[in-house]
């Protein structure tokens, strides 16, 4: 019965589709994907299109926005390089030894996913500050990290750190035992192991954890303002320099680096891609 | 599980400066900085703690922020199901192309994700004007404010359900629909009790973002005091005003709000590990 009423109501519909519901579902999906994400996204490239080229390239390239690209981009850069080399170790200890609170201290490892943005900043900043717990142990040395360039770089490691240590643990905790003895037994050393085994092995997930890391850090925001000072063509990251332009009524201004953030960002996706694709690759040839 | 005991490991020596290293950098970057926003919101002792807590600002800040909470949870639910059903459950061209869309918000700016919308609502934007004269206010007001938590939460419940329900097949709905079940019967005595833990995995780190979204909602939010600032950006006015134990105070609620989700999430994770997408791949 049901199945006359189906060819009744949509005669088009494919008789060896056992499943109802693609419709509606995939209806909805898209109905909602393109009201809320894709045709806002695309007021963005619609408004710097209708900016003309000289225009985009006037605001959106200016010196200021140079030095904020650079500090957004180089920080996240050095930030994904530490989170990469850290990560690694955590990931490494986490994965391999026993410790009293290891599993606690795994699951706490995914704070700076769960901490909003908001508090991670004004606590770092609190932290850094010269009178704080570590700035003040900083101070005598001469070292300045609140208010300056390297606390942007402190709230981009920790805003990082999940990604790399979550996607090299479980390729850590899948690699063959076997592979290391048959090293060992070669007369392998230890560190010879880890460079010509375990790194290869770990690479495409550890590069895909620093790109994560970088792309998450180069589009931070709430976590860096606080800490960063935000002097202008100094420790002024580019999402900053957008909110500054709104509140200017510099729409152009705003659209036009944003544009340029988000192609970066378009770029970055990508890539990820490609390296999760490589790292698959990798993970059938063996 | 603890780790299973390997042949091959390093000298005792390298595994201690190993571990050290690790708790080291673990202790700098995440216990210092949560044990600095209770130390901080405490400093006072305990009742300015609790004067913070419970003055007008910051009710109307957690009503707002429940209220956006609500509304966009429920709705990625809501997406989150439909889009899961449609991508893990049948084949088509593209589908790649979608879940590669889907996962769009989480690679973009939280800044940018504002600005879209005030690029599209705002004032100067394509349809400011229309709805000013008709009085309808987005920008600067409530409505901006759930819609961007909406954007920057939309991918959490699909990307939990995919590889979830992709990895269960449709041998169970199709027996279902054989035996004479309709769908949404099928769906709701098959599929979701086969997923109902990895839906409220996702549901539970979408509610995370949507209480403690920041950057967008700064955009769009105009930070009028007590109308259109959620906890977050309450947290940001009473820092910038050098409250600052009124500042921690109200973000030690966050701060709350992060651990139980933590320990929500890892429960979840070690007694229903099998029932989970996120560790089988």
């Amino acid at each position: 019965m049901s199945g006359a009423r189906v060819a009744l109501w949509r005669p088009w519909a494919r008789r060896r589709e056992a499943l109802p519901g693609f419709g509606l579902a995939m209806g909805l999906t898209l109905a909602i994907l393109c009201l809320v994400v894709l045709i806002p996204l695309s007021a963005v490239f619609a408004m710097s299109a209708g900016m003309g080229w000289e225009r985009f390239v006037a605001v959106g390239f200016e010196p200021r926005v140079m030095a904020a690209y650079r500090l957004s981009f180089g920080g996240a850069l050095l930030a994904a390089a530490i989170n990469g080399l850290a990560g690694l170790v955590v990931a490494w200890v986490l994965v391999r030894y026993d410790f009293p609170g290891r599993r606690m201290i795994d699951a706490m490892v995914d704070l700076p996913f769960a901490l909003p943005t908001a508090v991670a900043g004004i606590a770092l900043t609190t932290l850094y500050a010269p009178t704080g717990w570590l700035g003040g142990l900083l101070e005598p040395w001469g070292i300045k990290v609140a208010y300056t360039p390297v606390g942007v770089v402190v709230a981009m490691v920790f805003i990082g750190l999940p990604f790399v240590v979550r996607t090299v643990e479980p390729v850590l905790e899948e690699l063959d035992d076997e592979l290391e003895e048959a090293a060992e037994s070669l007369g392998a050393s230890r560190w010879q192991t880890v460079r010509m085994v375990i790194v290869p092995a770990i690479l495409p997930a550890l590069t895909t954890g620093m790109a994560l890391a970088f792309a998450r850090g180069v589009g931070e925001y709430g976590s860096v303002i606080f800490i960063a000072g935000n002097l202008p063509g100094i420790s002024e990251i580019a999402p900053l320099l957008i909110v500054t332009r709104l509140e200017q009524y510099d729409t152009a201004g705003a659209t036009a680096i944003a544009t340029v953030m988000l192609v970066l960002s378009f770029v970055l996706l990508l890539l990820i891609n490609l390296l999760q694709r490589w790292r698959a690759a990798r993970h059938t040839a063996d | 599980m603890p780790p299973h005991r390997r042949p091959v490991t390093e000298p005792r020596w390298m595994r201690v400066t190993l571990c050290l290293l690790a708790l080291g950098f673990l202790t700098l970057f995440l216990a210092l900085p949560l044990a600095a926003v209770l130390g901080q919101a405490l400093a006072r002792g305990v009742e300015p703690f609790a004067a913070a807590l419970v003055t007008p600002d910051t009710m109307a800040a957690i009503r707002l922020t429940l209220l956006t909470a609500a509304i966009a949870v429920p709705l990625n639910l809501v997406f989150g199901l439909a889009a899961a059903w449609a991508i893990a459950k049948f084949r088509f061209p593209l589908r790649g192309l979608l879940v590669t869309l889907i996962d769009l918000p989480f690679s973009v700016s939280p800044v940018v994700s504002g600005l879209i919308y005030v690029l599209m609502f705002g004032l100067q934007g394509w349809l400011g004007p229309t709805l000013a004269a008709h009085g309808i206010k987005i920008i600067f007001a409530v409505p901006g404010i759930v819609l961007a938590t909406i954007f920057v939460t939309l991918p959490f419940v699909a990307r939990e359900l995919i590889p979830l329900m992709e990895a269960q097949g449709r041998e169970e709905e199709e027996a279902a629909i054989v035996l004479g079940a309709g769908g949404w019967r099928t769906f709701l005595l098959v599929t979701l009790p086969n997923i109902k833990w990895g839906l409220l995995y996702g549901v539970l780190l979408c509610n995370a973002r949507a209480m403690g979204e920041f950057g967008a909602v700064s955009v769009v939010s105009g930070h009028i005091r007590g109308m259109t600032t959620t906890i977050p950006l309450h947290v940001e006015i009473l820092y910038n005003e050098y409250d600052f134990v009124g500042a921690f105070a109200v973000a030690s609620l966050l701060a709350l709000l992060a651990l139980v989700t933590l320990a929500a999430k890892t429960f979840l994770e070690w007694v229903h590990r099998d029932e989970l997408a996120a560790h089988t791949r």
